[in-house]
């Protein structure tokens, strides 16, 4: 049977200011098919996306659904047309119960009554027929990020979506939560729904998708049926040219235990307490990777190692020297002097001032001393010109210090923050999400730096959620959960799915 | 039997007194419940205030007065919506603006049209509102406990008291168990839920606020045209500030707000009745320490108490959509 396209693109053009996002996009998507659209973060796929939902329009081009034109306005004409979407960032109110999430504006009645009951019962038979597991009473804010993924697509269901869009559905998933999810996205396959799943994941694409669509830099540079193509071709396609997906790395030469963190617990700003009763060592020439999904005290814990946060019990010892207890506490300059580097997890919101130019980003924390000020009045020359140099280093891109940085791109950005941790060659170097939202060519260049620093005797703790960063950097990785430490294992011959399942919190 | 009947004039003017508050912090409750700071309630009171016994004077009937006052507040909550709302302009910013604008502004007309010192003229009795006395109010006084109740307590308030009471049940029902309610709950929480539901954010804020514009009319309706006869320079007080506290101290939830509303009126009423009487042990007290009372007792329960309130999610921001 050959199957008919329930979705068509033509010609699609949107432009914010001056960024064109993207250019001339025409697509056919087959009813009944998983179709990938894959790229790099900024490739326009979700732009895309979110012109067919109705969250923006397009400035010029078409879209057909069943072979009929349709103008889509807004997510009200998308959603009547049968399209739906589980954004990345969950559209969920999160003190409204499950079923008030799904009704909200679809409430089909002014007072609620029989109608609601009536949805709840029609719910019921959703959950069951795609086996969803939902408890429908249950407040949003009680539920793990899995079950709310599945909220956000028992909503589209309700809403009668024949074609469901899932933007980066897995970035926040344990490796079996999205078992989980892929096993009810191939449910609804078969009946004869329509999935298009946005990513960057190539695994997933190769995994799940019948057919894949390629973009790069807002257009589309290719399509292929998912068992005519490699992981390589694909990832090539991506980034332009080719790319290396796995790195070399020698055998580790471990030295002194540069870091020892004994029982510490630490609470966050609203006084929950988010890492708790945490050890381990952090030895020269390794890299200790922490892995866990997002929220489980990694951002605490990597709080506290910095100095931006005291612990509330334990102690940190640095070179033999407790630098953070009950009592003692050094913050973050003081333990830059001991030679302490950081790339923190959020970027524009620790790691830069994105107002500021890249000149005097690239000087934070170095900024009071030589050669950058003399007796506190900055040195513009001498700015200037480290700066210079170190771009070119870092290869960092446009090589222009007085720009500003919120005008540079994700990698870019990381890359102004690594060359500012690196160039004072530290002793430890402590990185979290350090490829978050970075391109894949980006990534090889990060990555590679910090082969390159555990090489030269540096000790590198390395915070990430993504496991598979973890996997491939990491000599030894422990798993955080609920925040506490439940597992170490010496990173050969470990699957993820080992991993996965400490992720999940299951240590039998 | 004279502590009982201080106790009823105390329950009765706290009634009173609490009224205004109560219709203005459940005008605030529809606006910041779908996430749009009102900070301007104070202004929008003065502005009903003066519109209210101005248009009761000129076209000779205190119904006029509230609908033109209903009008008028309406109109400055789309104004305030137009700033902070179409062009996501500062909401506290849009509130303060109006504030001084309509202190400025009542008096300045109420100078212009009526020749007087920032007062309007006074209302002739066909032009303002009376206490109602309830049916067998006088038949029943003469029952043991309940009867005086009902007389003293219940009967004998303008019509805004019991408007304002019946009020507050009428938006629990709207805010918690229609339609209009849940996407208001959701705008203010998470707008984006909602516009991905396809209902525009801009338009149900909108909503909310024509509606908090009606209610809050009321307030500065009872003001000029039922407790006073005429309008005065800056009368509303700070009520709406007031009602603004009630409302956080009540956690957004109308029937909390309310028993904070009547709290501030217990204050107040309390204020009013220890004036100039000598208290046992400690004498007279100064009259400007008795009056700071009901403003002590808001400082110290919304730095006190109100700790754990959860405001709603997306209050004070501006919906804009991501990229």
């Amino acid at each position: 049977m050959i199957s008919q396209p329930i979705l068509e693109l033509q010609n699609v053009n949107k432009s914010f200011g001056h960024v064109q996002a993207n250019k001339d996009i025409s697509l056919k998507v087959n009813r009944g098919d998983i179709h990938g659209i894959i790229g790099e973060n900024g490739a326009g796929k979700s732009t895309l996306m979110s012109i067919v939902y109705g969250f923006y329009q397009a400035d010029s081009g078409n879209i057909k659904i069943n072979d009929k034109i349709i103008e889509i306005k807004s997510p009200h004409e998308s959603i009547l047309s049968g399209i739906g979407m589980v954004h990345q960032h969950f559209m969920l109110v999160e003190n409204f119960t499950v079923v008030e999430n799904i009704i909200l504006g679809f409430e089909g009645e002014f007072v609620f009554g029989e109608k609601l009951n009536q949805a709840k019962e029609s719910l019921m038979k959703l959950c069951e027929d795609y086996n969803l597991k939902i408890d429908l009473n249950a407040t949003i804010s009680d539920l793990s990020v899995g079950f709310r993924q599945r909220v956000e697509i028992l909503k589209a269901l309700y809403r009668g979506a024949e074609i469901l869009i899932l933007d980066e559905p897995t970035g926040v998933l344990t490796p079996q939560e999205v078992d989980e999810l892929f096993k009810i996205l191939r449910s609804l396959k078969e009946q004869e729904k329509t999935i298009i799943l946005i990513t960057h994941k190539l695994n997933e694409i190769m995994i799940l998708t019948d057919k894949v669509t390629v973009m790069r830099q807002g257009e589309i540079v290719g399509e292929k049926n998912t068992k005519d193509t490699t992981k390589d071709q694909l990832a090539e396609m991506m980034v332009g040219r080719s790319v290396l997906l796995r790195i070399d790395k020698r055998k580790p030469n471990i030295g002194d235990t540069v870091f020892e963190v004994k029982n510490i617990d630490v609470k966050d700003n609203l006084d929950v307490m988010r890492v708790k009763n945490v050890s381990f060592d952090l030895r020269e020439g390794e890299i200790l990777g922490i892995a866990g999904v997002t929220g489980n005290g990694q951002t605490e814990l990597l709080e506290a190692l910095t100095g931006i946060r005291q612990v509330d019990s334990g102690e940190i010892k640095l070179y033999g020297n407790i630098i953070s207890s009950k009592n003692i506490f050094f913050d973050p300059r003081q333990l830059r002097e001991q030679d302490v580097a950081h790339v923190p997890e959020d970027r524009q919101r620790m790691g830069l001032v994105t107002e500021f130019n890249a000149s005097e980003n690239l000087i934070f924390g170095y900024h009071h001393q030589q050669p950058f000020s003399k007796s506190s009045v900055m040195m513009g020359k001498n700015i200037y010109n480290h700066s210079k140099k170190i771009m070119r280093d870092y290869d960092v891109r446009p090589q222009s210090p007085f720009l500003v940085t919120s005008n540079f791109s994700g990698g870019n950005q990381q890359k102004i923050i690594l060359s500012r941790e690196l160039h004072k060659d530290p002793k430890v170097l402590l990185v979290g999400q350090p490829t978050r939202g970075v391109d894949i060519g980006a990534i090889e260049f990060i990555h590679q730096r910090i082969i390159d620093m555990r090489d030269k005797g540096v000790a590198v703790l390395l915070v990430s959620v993504e496991l598979d960063e973890i996997l491939s950097l990491a000599d030894r990785i422990v798993v955080m959960f609920d925040g506490k430490l439940v597992g170490e294992k010496v990173n050969e011959n470990v699957t993820d799915r080992e991993i996965g399942l400490l992720m999940a919190g299951i240590t039998n | 039997m004279e502590i009982s009947a201080d106790i009823i004039s105390l329950v009765s003017a706290t009634l009173r007194i609490s009224t205004p508050l109560v219709f203005a912090a459940m005008a605030g409750l529809f606006a910041e419940r779908s996430g749009v700071i009102d900070f301007g309630l104070e202004g929008k009171m003065l502005a009903a205030a003066f519109v209210a016994a101005s248009g009761a004077h000129i076209f000779g009937s205190e119904w006029y007065g509230l609908g033109l006052a209903i009008v008028c507040c309406v109109a400055l909550s789309m104004l305030h919506g137009f700033a902070s709302v179409t062009h996501k302009g500062d909401q506290v910013v849009s509130c303060v603006a109006i504030n001084i604008l309509m202190i400025g502004l009542t008096t300045a007309l109420a100078a212009a049209w009526f020749g007087q010192q920032g007062l309007t003229p006074t209302l002739t009795d066909d032009r303002r509102f009376f206490e109602i006395t309830l049916p067998f109010a006088d038949a029943v006084s003469g029952v043991p406990l309940l009867g005086p109740i009902y007389s003293e307590i219940i009967s004998g308030h303008y019509i805004f008291v019991y408007i304002a009471y019946i009020f507050v049940p009428c938006v629990y029902w709207v805010v918690f168990k229609t339609r209009f309610g849940l996407r208001l709950r959701a705008v203010g929480e998470n707008p984006s839920a909602v516009d991905t539901a396809g209902i525009s954010v801009e338009l149900m804020r909108y909503k909310a606020l024509a509606v908090n514009g009606v209610l809050v009319a009321f307030a500065g309706a009872y003001l000029s045209t039922a407790i006073n006869a005429n309008f005065f320079r800056e009368m509303s007080a700070g009520r709406g500030y007031l009602a603004l506290a009630a409302l956080i101290f009540g956690k957004w939830h109308p029937k909390t707000a309310l028993i904070a509303c009547l709290l501030f009126g217990f204050a107040d009423a309390l204020q009013i009745r220890l004036q100039g009487v000598p208290i046992p042990g400690i004498g007279l007290i100064p009259v400007q320490f008795i009056q700071a009372i009901p403003y002590v007792l808001t400082v110290v329960l919304l730095a006190g108490f109100v700790g754990k309130a959860i405001a709603p999610g997306a209050i004070g921001q501006p919906y804009i959509k991501e990229r």
